[in-house]
């Protein structure tokens, strides 16, 4: 371990991860497996993996009949509409500033209108990076009231669990539409919708929540599933593990990801997230309402709830996606952002339409900025 | 939401930590209250917090590991 310390061991880790070399021979073991299957349909819940896959052309790597499918990984596009629709309608009427990452201030919600546009009508909206800049904003302004606008998945929760633990000024309250992977996944695996074949599961999510709450999922749809990192090679070597059980017919909870992902996740920022936060059912957007998936805060921290605190209505029902887009089947890995007919021609990165095409955790958005825009980018 | 990055503490001043990305990334703002960490330790940061720290050979041995194996399929296959 002292050794490590005076060596460069991000370069060094990294380099190995992403060697084309040995990319190589998974990619030729992986060609071989295809060969005794049929067609295979593998599916991740991440915007990062998404990256991974398109940034290093993963896709044109694979034989035709592997296909690796991006489903709901990008908390800004499953944030419900009507949530972005009431924080809009309520900042303007009670004169209270808005708090929000910057992706999400460009989500539209219902009504066509995002936060930014809301800005030409008078919202006072700040963009941060992180909870802790929402709480000195509010220090600093202490004339002013905020609501910071909570979203994103278990990987983000604690950081806001903890500080509600640790108190927040009087004048910010925090809408909470923060929501648990683990049961979106057991929803894929019993969904109607489609069948998949294998799970690549998200590696810096189930960092904090371990392997452990994906078991009974598992128990109940057995299909193959892999933790896995972010490099090309974790993503290669997924996808490899993913066939290799699928072709001995021997479905197991694998991790590829060990350096970072456990069985029992990151069992201090769990508590402190279970501290603040009940599970709840919760809606999100493009698919549905989802059970025991969003983290709603618990009565005794009602005082920094924005819902509580301003009556802002707990959404029950997924509305609005704009006319024409495509984004619930996108999010939901029904169809690629190709078959979208907006996608890059009315929604683009510059001006997008829906939430898909404004995170940079998006499918669509990854999409057009690595240029994917037909069917012969995709697989080489 | 999966956005991390992986860095090397370099100070540490009570929850908060300075840290090396790398390339001349330097932060010195992010909280470590999440994990257990110290300095010259690797951690992965989401959204200001270090979420976990790395393991240094586990991440190193499973490479090397996994180098060895496509190394042997290949042979045998041949």
């Amino acid at each position: 371990m002292i050794n490590s310390l005076s060596r460069d061991f991000l370069k060094e880790i990294l380099a190995k991860y992403r060697d084309p070399k040995l990319a190589n021979k998974i990619v030729f073991k992986i060609n071989e497996y295809a060969k005794d299957l049929g067609d295979i349909l593998i599916m991740h819940v991440c915007g990062t993996h998404e990256w991974t896959i398109t940034h290093y052309g993963i896709r044109s790597l694979l034989p035709n009949n592997i296909e690796v499918r991006a489903g709901p990984g990008c908390p800004v596009c499953i944030t419900p509409a009507s949530d972005i629709d009431s924080i809009i309608e309520l900042c303007l009427e009670n004169n209270v500033s808005i708090i929000a990452y910057g992706d999400m201030s460009r989500a539209r919600g219902s009504k066509g209108l995002s936060l930014e546009d809301a800005k030409s009508m008078g919202l006072d909206l700040r963009i941060v990076y992180s909870i802790q800049d929402a709480y000195s904003i509010a220090i600093n302004e202490s004339d002013k009231k905020f609501i910071f606008f909570g979203v994103g998945f278990d990987t983000t929760a604690p950081s806001t669990a903890y500080m509600v633990l640790k108190g927040i000024p009087k004048n910010l309250s925090i809408i909470s539409c923060y929501r648990y992977i683990p049961p979106a996944v057991g929803a894929l695996l019993s969904s109607d919708d489609l069948e998949i074949d294998g799970l690549i599961n998200p590696g810096h999510s189930s960092t904090v929540t371990g392997m452990s709450p994906y078991k009974k999922y598992f128990d109940k749809y057995p299909k193959p599933m892999v933790f896995a990192g972010f490099e090309p090679i974790d993503v290669l070597i997924s996808i490899y593990m993913i066939l290799k059980q699928i072709k001995n017919g021997e479905p197991k909870m694998e991790n590829e990801y060990t350096r970072s992902v456990t069985w029992n996740g990151n069992v201090k920022a769990m508590d402190i997230l279970f501290k603040v936060f009940n599970v709840m059912d919760g809606v999100w957007r493009g698919i549905g309402v989802i059970e025991e998936s969003a983290f709603e805060f618990k009565d005794k921290f009602k005082s920094g709830n924005a819902r509580a605190i301003y009556n802002i209505e707990y959404p029950l029902m997924d509305i609005g996606h704009p006319k024409g887009c495509r984004c619930a089947d996108v999010i939901k890995g029904k169809i690629t952002p190709l078959e979208c007919p907006l996608y890059m021609n009315i929604c683009r990165p510059e001006k997008p339409i829906g939430p898909c095409m404004v995170s940079i955790e998006g499918t669509c958005r990854i999409w057009a900025e690595h240029k994917v825009i037909d069917k012969l980018n995709i697989r080489g | 939401m999966c956005l991390g990055y992986p860095g090397k503490i370099v100070e540490i001043r009570g929850d908060y930590a300075k840290i090396d990305f790398g390339g001349g990334v330097i932060k010195d703002n992010i909280i470590i209250s999440l994990v257990d960490a110290k300095v010259g330790d690797y951690v992965i940061v989401h959204a200001g917090y270090a979420i976990q720290v790395l393991d240094e050979d586990e991440a190193l041995k499973t490479i090397e590991t996994w180098r060895e194996y496509f190394e042997v399929i290949d042979q045998v296959d041949k």
